[in-house]
């Protein structure tokens, strides 16, 4: 298999599978989550549990000040990376052609050079995350060869597509093959490891929200 | 019933196993921030502390039982199962190690409810046959006595005996018909009776009648604390037969935080339906008492002051603005300590920990959260509303040489209570 083929291969019926494997999985994990129900709550309510719920949703995504000044590093760090990778899978023009391409939407971008550097802060910043997980003495427990994993699922395709859009270490086609391959399988693998929080941490924070809400106390 | 073994407590931990739990363990990126909030952490810097890795057991149950690709996994024989070699190296982080305080669960950025999960993974431990013996004599003697530190319905009788004697004040027993019910922690009948004094005379002013069973004063709910739902149950039962035979329109729950929570929000999930009175922990009264303007005070505290807010009645009760409100009336120096409200450290007792006496040198060394609050505001007097507090306090402070007296808020209001000689009950 040559790069044009390997390339066609991975944006054509690879992509497609992938994004089947993808969709169905995270469908399979939200129902695997919704189907356990819940129980109602038979005490006597303060509030509105559903306000409680789309508060906390928002309102965690910001941290506590007093966790924030222990932990600045880890925490700036981790809205950096999120950040980073929004831009550079959402807001790069040729990302967008594909979407438009794909599902027929699409949206306004940023300069290409402006996300290369965004994707250059973002593989640092991802680099930082795995420092941090390897040497710190709880993130080194509570670690899991899943999260190194996802870390690397996760590094793949960042650092290709930078690679390729600058035209290193492997011809342009060939690194780009891999970095669609390198999409495929994240997007194959997601739904099995702790990528679910893409969508899950909706979900715990509305069930923690919403108990908070119902019942009047801090969330 | 059966008994305890590794495969009951995994059944245990699978029935715990509920939408949010699922959602929690789905959501959760190991970023190890709750370890942060906990002063079981903070205080030993022992990662084993860290508050997901307490529920490291239930991780491997929901990935290996409720995921598509974790049973896979098990199907392969990828799975290490859980031994009681688990349940023995965990029992410790899960009693001795967590006061069910609830702080990670406000810190975890994701929305996890780790402290929540950990009071449902206990009932794995509990039903595995590893749950600390403390607990499990505070638990058998709160099901065979009604109290877990083994007071009996003579030695309530006798405080409220030599109440009436000194005070002139009438407390009665089993009286029907009245509008309150009032519930009472072991730890106040035996180590603080002025509380029991302070409610006497408060309800007094406020021209209420009210009660206590004999067949359930105990506010405490040792069930809870060890992860036993059928025990905590029974006892839930006894305080409802009681309040619906005397047809309170309330209980009141004293200064107790768990006892607020075991009463409040677990009692009615625990018997299945919702209650034919209503609770109020005795903050949330008083403060009603003095917005209706039915009680007044006279004289301030002078000392300089701060408040401590019990876990289960700030974070997890939602009683925050209440004890403020009050120590405006009587509190001329009163100042906040970092944290403070629903964001409280916890004074590391809570949770069943106090009575768990294997961890008495974990909890003194987690104390150390609570000393460096107080060592930046230099109060002269501690308040709280929490006689478990008040006494894990007390031992602290002494344990660190530092002179700081912890008064009860219900107790400071009767101190500064205006009282008139002649009030008549309003009918309830």
């Amino acid at each position: 298999m040559n790069a044009d083929e390997l390339l066609i291969w991975a944006r054509g019926p690879g992509f497609d599978l992938a994004l089947l494997v993808f969709v169905a999985g995270m469908l399979l994990r939200l129902f695997e989550i919704l189907s356990l129900g819940r129980k109602r709550d038979l005490a006597e309510g303060r509030g509105c549990g559903a306000v409680g719920g789309l508060r906390t949703i928002l309102s965690r995504t910001l941290p506590r000040r007093s966790v924030f000044l222990k932990e600045p590093l880890r925490i700036l760090n981790g809205y950096l990376l999120h950040m980073g990778l929004f831009v550079a899978i959402f807001l790069f023009g040729p990302h967008i052609d594909f979407f438009k391409a794909w599902f027929g939407l699409s949206w306004p971008y940023l300069p290409s050079g402006m996300v290369d550097a965004v994707t250059a802060v973002t593989l640092l910043s991802l680099t930082v995350a795995l420092v941090l997980r390897m040497n710190n003495p709880v993130l080194r427990l509570i670690s899991t060869s899943g999260d190194y994993v996802a870390w690397v699922l996760t590094f793949l395709p960042l650092l290709t597509g930078y690679l390729a859009h600058n035209h290193l270490l492997l011809p342009y086609t060939w690194m780009l093959a891999l970095h669609i391959l390198s999409v495929d399988l994240l997007l194959v693998a997601a739904p099995f490891n702790k990528l679910t929080h893409m969508f899950a941490f909706l979900l715990a924070r509305w069930y923690q929200g919403y108990q908070a809400g119902y019942r009047g106390i801090a969330s | 019933m059966s008994a305890p073994s590794v495969e009951k407590g995994i059944r245990f931990i699978r029935e715990q196993i509920d939408a949010p739990v699922a959602s929690f363990f789905s959501a959760c990126v190991h970023c190890g921030l709750c370890a942060e909030a906990c002063l079981f952490y903070t205080q030993t810097q022992d990662p084993r502390y860290t508050p997901i890795h307490k529920v490291a057991l239930m991780r491997r149950v929901w990935e290996s039982e409720f995921t598509l690709w974790g049973r896979i996994k098990s199907a392969l024989g990828l799975t290490k199962p859980i031994t009681e070699a688990d349940f023995t190296e965990w029992e410790t982080l899960v009693y001795d190690g967590c006061s069910l305080c609830g702080r990670c669960s406000l810190v975890c950025p994701v929305g996890n409810d780790i402290s929540g999960m950990i009071r449902k993974v206990r009932e794995g431990f509990a039903a595995a046959g590893h749950a600390p013996e403390g607990l499990i004599g505070a638990t058998t003697r709160a099901i065979e006595i009604g109290s877990p530190m083994g007071v009996r319905l003579p030695a309530l009788q006798a405080q409220i005996r030599h109440i009436q004697e000194s005070t002139g004040l009438e407390i009665s027993l089993d009286r029907p018909g009245v509008e309150y019910m009032a519930l009472l922690s072991s730890m106040e009948i035996m180590n603080f009776p002025e509380y029991l004094e302070a409610i006497a005379r408060i309800l007094r002013q406020a021209g209420k009648s009210w009660t206590i069973s004999s067949k359930a004063f105990e506010a405490t709910n040792s069930g809870i604390q060890i992860g036993a739902s059928d025990l905590a149950r029974v006892l839930v039962q006894r305080i409802v037969d009681a309040a619906e035979e005397l047809g309170v329109k309330m209980v009141i729950s004293p200064e107790c935080g768990h006892g607020y929570t075991a009463i409040r929000w677990d009692g009615p999930n625990l018997i299945g339906r919702p209650y034919k009175f209503k609770v109020k922990h005795i903050l949330e009264l008083l403060d009603e008492f003095r917005e209706q303007g039915l009680i007044q005070t006279q004289g301030l505290e002078e000392a300089r002051l701060s408040f401590h807010d019990p876990c289960q009645i700030a974070r997890k009760g939602g009683v925050v603005r209440q004890p403020r409100a009050l120590l405006g009336l009587v509190a001329a120096n009163f100042v906040e300590m970092s944290d403070a409200g629903a964001m409280n450290w916890c004074c590391g007792g809570g949770g069943g920990v106090s009575a768990n006496e294997r961890a008495d040198a974990l909890r003194l060394t987690a104390f150390k959260q609570k000393k460096a609050q107080l060592d930046a505001l230099k109060v002269d007097t501690l308040v709280t509303a929490c006689a478990n507090c008040r006494i894990t306090l007390e031992e602290g402070l002494e344990a660190n040489d530092m002179n700081i007296p912890v008064i009860g808020l219900t107790e400071m209001i009767a101190e500064h209570l205006v009282e008139t000689d002649r009030i008549e009950e309003k009918s309830a």
